[in-house]
């Protein structure tokens, strides 16, 4: 049976309370009823389940209440704007608020009585019009700006709107991006960072040291692009940095299983948050999720990388490290190649890993030239002289079920290094019907660093991010055997010529459910 | 000079004297306290029902009424089950609505005044606030469809009154 959770929607943070809805279709037997779950939360680890915020039952989203983005406006007031899927299915925006804005937690919300507030313009499918995205202000600070992804043939676009209420918008010439190739733009996100801050940044706010980020959600291929870019608020268009990294053809949020996610401004805490949906959830998974991450993935925060300059750093939000327990510590351990190393360690399915690896330079120098792709590769037992090495999760005593993550260092025909990143679920589970691949990318490594590794393990979730988040890959893994207390947690160096030294720290994570709320946030 | 007895007397006295000014004046609290509510009958009767609100200082009395609210949702929550047991297709969609917003009362609100009361009283309010136009929504759930069964209105009411009266005492605090 499969109960459809998806795309994270609407995220917020108002009134002491973190909101985050969902779609949430409770019966998968009757197509088209998807609503919108609500949760709130003190600390974006433990989630309290509310009523549904809304419910099909217009005839503009007779056929599914969709995805949607909020905007808190100066004046306290928050604008819901969401696709709407008609009774003749045609995609559709509409607007919805509070009932009340006292309720610190927004139970009720209300459809605006003009509903639909946009229909899909004339050039436009109207099946290739949907999720808006929060507003932000125009230079003058009298109008409201949002953009909705779309298609025009096989190129992705994003639209331009313009409003003062929320309720009757300009269509704008001219779209903000687009992209030949790349297909439907779905669960478009477009937002500022920082280049020289620490904090996230409000979604309106533009001016120097401030790149924008622009992405979409590729239908094509179920996978989440962005690109850094500048955006010119008098042209109303963004442009690419480096237009061979442009949206749907450059840089993942993620490299493994993660789409359709969403961005806020978390104003409590000055943070730019991430939230995903881990896709292919069933039934038995759902309930598994609930190991210690509750429904969603891990939110994580977003800045700019100001060592690269070309790329965003994710790492999990730090109110994550509340659920670790005890830890055990290996240092300087040597890794001769071909070794691995099992590591005694608690609660080796609910884990937080962090570790780094050492290699001599010379060894890197003298290696010939060779190519690698983490998804051609056959994974962590073919070897290179500089790879792979890494650590092994969700492994079983007889390794009988494992899954690597792990480096590789390919070395270009310019004799300049270029570091992989990978996560290879060939041989992570010994069932037959479960997608088995090798997922990855290359991930930058500014001269000085170590390799290091961050990998949040919960159970058949495994989320990890390379080089502090340079890049990321959310692996869900099905094993049968390498589970709860069976399963073991490796270090391991198969290169033929590297010599790796690696440090490790790994702490138990506790089940969220098992705290209750932690009001000591407040 | 006194004699032993007359001063033993004179301590005695004065101990009760001194009892009952501090009971006085921890009365007089409870009702100026609850002059400051919208409903200075339940303020009161409520508060002096509870055995530790004589010597209660203003943030005390703001928990005994919380714990009040708490307990009320309590019965609301009790009420709705009773209710949903009669299996009356009419009533389920709002008595489903409402068993959802009572557990956030418990779970998000009351849980939120029980700890923040102290410490960031603002919270607490905004709680207690949320509470009382909460209360309201299950009242409202059944609206168009058919009247709500009465027990669950009255505590609809007293739950939204209590929210109310917490919500003024803990203002004092602000």
């Amino acid at each position: 049976m499969t109960i459809s959770a998806t795309d994270p929607n609407g995220p917020l943070y108002y009134n002491g309370w973190y909101h985050l809805f969902y779609q949430y279709n409770p019966d998968s037997a009757i197509w088209g009823n998807i609503t919108w779950a609500h949760a709130i939360s003190k600390d974006l680890i433990h989630w309290l389940h509310l009523p549904f915020a809304m419910v099909p039952d217009q005839w503009y989203d007779i056929n599914g209440v969709w995805t949607g983005s909020a905007t808190i406006l100066p004046d306290g007031r928050i604008m819901m704007i969401y696709t709407g899927d008609t009774y003749d299915v045609v995609q559709v925006q509409c607007l919805a608020y509070p009932a009340n804005l006292s309720d610190p937690l927004l139970l009720k919300w209300v459809k605006d009585p003009s509903n639909p507030v946009l229909f899909p313009p004339p050039g436009i499918g109207p099946k290739d019009f949907r999720d808006p995205t929060t507003a932000w202000l125009s230079p003058d600070g009298d109008k409201w700006r949002i953009t909705i992804g779309s298609k025009i043939g096989k190129t992705g676009i994003s639209l331009n709107y313009e409003t003062k209420d929320f309720i009757k918008y300009d269509l704008m010439d001219g779209f903000l991006h687009q992209v030949p190739g790349t297909g439907m733009w779905e669960c478009v996100d477009f937002y500022p960072v920082s280049m020289v801050g620490q904090n996230g940044l409000d979604t309106s706010v533009n001016g120097p040291g401030i790149k924008h980020v622009l992405k979409a959600s590729l239908d094509d291929d179920k996978n989440d692009y962005y690109a850094l870019g500048t955006y010119d608020p008098i042209k109303n268009k963004w442009t690419p940095d480096d237009p061979e990294l442009d949206v749907g053809i450059g840089l993942r949020y993620d490299y493994g299983k993660y789409y359709a996610s969403k961005t806020f401004y978390d104003q409590h805490k000055k943070r730019r948050i991430l939230w995903g949906w881990i896709r292919e959830t069933d039934a038995e998974s759902l309930d598994l999720l609930k190991g210690w991450a509750g429904v969603q993935s891990i939110p994580r925060s977003i800045v700019f990388d100001k060592k690269t300059g070309n790329n965003i750093l994710q790492w999990p939000v730090e109110e994550v490290e509340s659920l670790r327990s005890s830890s055990v510590e290996f240092k300087d351990v040597t890794l001769v190649p071909g070794s691995i190393i099992p590591l005694e360690v608690h609660s080796p399915s609910q884990a937080d890993i962090v570790v780094s690896f050492d290699i001599d330079k010379k060894t890197i120098e003298e290696a010939a030239n060779m190519s690698y792709d983490c998804s051609k590769s056959g994974g962590a037992v073919n070897r290179g002289p500089l790879g792979p090495f890494g650590i092994i999760v969700l492994g079983d005593e007889t390794l009988s079920e494992l899954t690597p993550i792990y480096f590789y260092i390919a070395k270009a025909y310019n004799g300049k290094p270029d570091t992989h990143f990978c996560a290879d679920e060939l041989r992570s589970s010994k069932a037959s019907d479960v997608e088995k691949i090798v997922y990855g990318s290359t991930v930058p490594v500014v001269e000085g660093e170590k390799y290091t590794i961050r990998s949040l393990v919960d159970h058949s979730i495994v989320e990890s991010f390379a080089q502090g988040g340079r890049s990321v890959i959310t692996s869900r893994i099905y094993p049968t055997k390498a589970i709860n207390d069976a399963a073991r947690i490796f270090l391991f160096n198969n290169a033929t010529k590297a010599k790796v030294t690696a440090s490790i720290k790994i702490w138990k994570m506790d089940t969220a459910d098992i705290h209750p709320f932690p009001l000591d946030q407040i | 000079m006194l004699r032993k007895t007359e001063k033993m007397k004179i301590q005695l006295i004065s101990l009760i004297m001194v009892f009952a000014l501090h009971t006085m004046a921890s009365q007089n609290l409870i009702e100026t306290t609850c002059k400051s509510t919208p409903n200075y009958h339940l303020c009161a009767t409520t508060l002096k029902a509870s055995p530790g609100s004589s010597t209660a200082d203003v943030a005390d009395l703001g928990l005994i009424m919380v714990a009040a609210v708490k307990a009320k949702s309590r019965e609301a929550l009790s009420t709705i089950h009773k209710l949903r047991r009669r299996r009356q297709p009419k009533l389920s969609q709002a008595l489903q609505w409402c068993a959802e917003v009572y557990k956030a009362v418990f779970e998000g609100d009351v849980a939120v005044a029980e700890q923040a009361l102290r410490g960031n009283p603002k919270f607490a309010e905004t709680a207690m606030a949320g509470v009382a136009l909460e209360a309201d929504t299950c009242e409202d759930a059944f609206e168009g469809v058919v009247v709500p069964p009465p027990a669950l209105s009255g505590v609809n009411k007293v739950v939204h009154e209590l929210a109310l009266v917490a919500r003024a005492i803990i203002r004092n605090l602000l």
